[in-house]
């Protein structure tokens, strides 16, 4: 295989996207199936060690996770030329085009949970941090968005995967 | 929703109601 092979090319992005999304995935289960459940059962004076030394450090493979996949994501979805054809769902593109309205959705879905950890989930945990001055209330205001959205973000999961899983495995 | 939400089993049962959805519109445009 000559390395001016494009499909060499591609494999090596995809490889990207899908370590990126594990890591960014991998700590949104963390968030969800772990350390948000177990932090009422840990007594109060331990509690500041999650929040001042394992939560920025999970946020920071978090949020840099969901960036370089959407990255890799979209580089793929160009090098393999569908990226409009996903962008559109697959409507009025040549038959069949069941790929790329399974992979379209994924997209669709990926780029919402990534706009919620960016613009949502990560300027509120700031605040939740302190790294972010705010009053008592508005830290409790963005304890309750931030902990929403991530649990919207692990709903879209679910079919997100679905839909990526399909578009790559669909003959 | 919020009810739904702050329940770790209720957001795993939405996901896959809402995987089940997804799967039904990509047969339905396909």
């Amino acid at each position: 295989m000559e390395l001016s092979d494009f499909n060499w090319w591609t494999q090596f992005i995809r490889w990207g996207h899908i370590i990126s999304g594990i890591m960014w995935i991998g700590h949104l289960w963390y968030f969800n199936f772990t350390q948000t459940p177990t932090m009422p059962k840990i007594p109060a004076e331990l509690r500041p060690a999650v929040v001042r030394f394992i939560l920025p450090e999970a946020l920071f493979w978090f949020r840099w996770g969901a960036m370089f996949t959407l990255g890799f994501g979209l580089i793929l979805a160009y090098m393999n030329g569908y990226i409009l054809d996903a962008i559109k769902l697959g409507i009025g593109s040549p038959s069949p085009h069941t790929k790329a309205t399974a992979i379209g959705i994924g997209m669709w879905l990926g780029t919402i949970m990534w706009f919620n950890v960016w613009f949502i989930i990560w300027p509120n945990q700031q605040k939740v941090m302190g790294t972010v001055s705010a009053t008592p209330d508005e830290v409790n205001a963005a304890r309750r968005m931030a902990g929403l959205t991530s649990r919207v973000n692990t709903l879209l999961s679910i079919p997100m995967l679905y839909c990526m899983v399909f578009a790559g495995h669909y003959y | 929703m919020e009810k739904l939400l702050n329940s770790l089993t209720g957001t795993i049962i939405a996901g896959f109601v809402l995987t089940v959805i997804v799967a039904v519109i990509i047969h339905a445009l396909a």
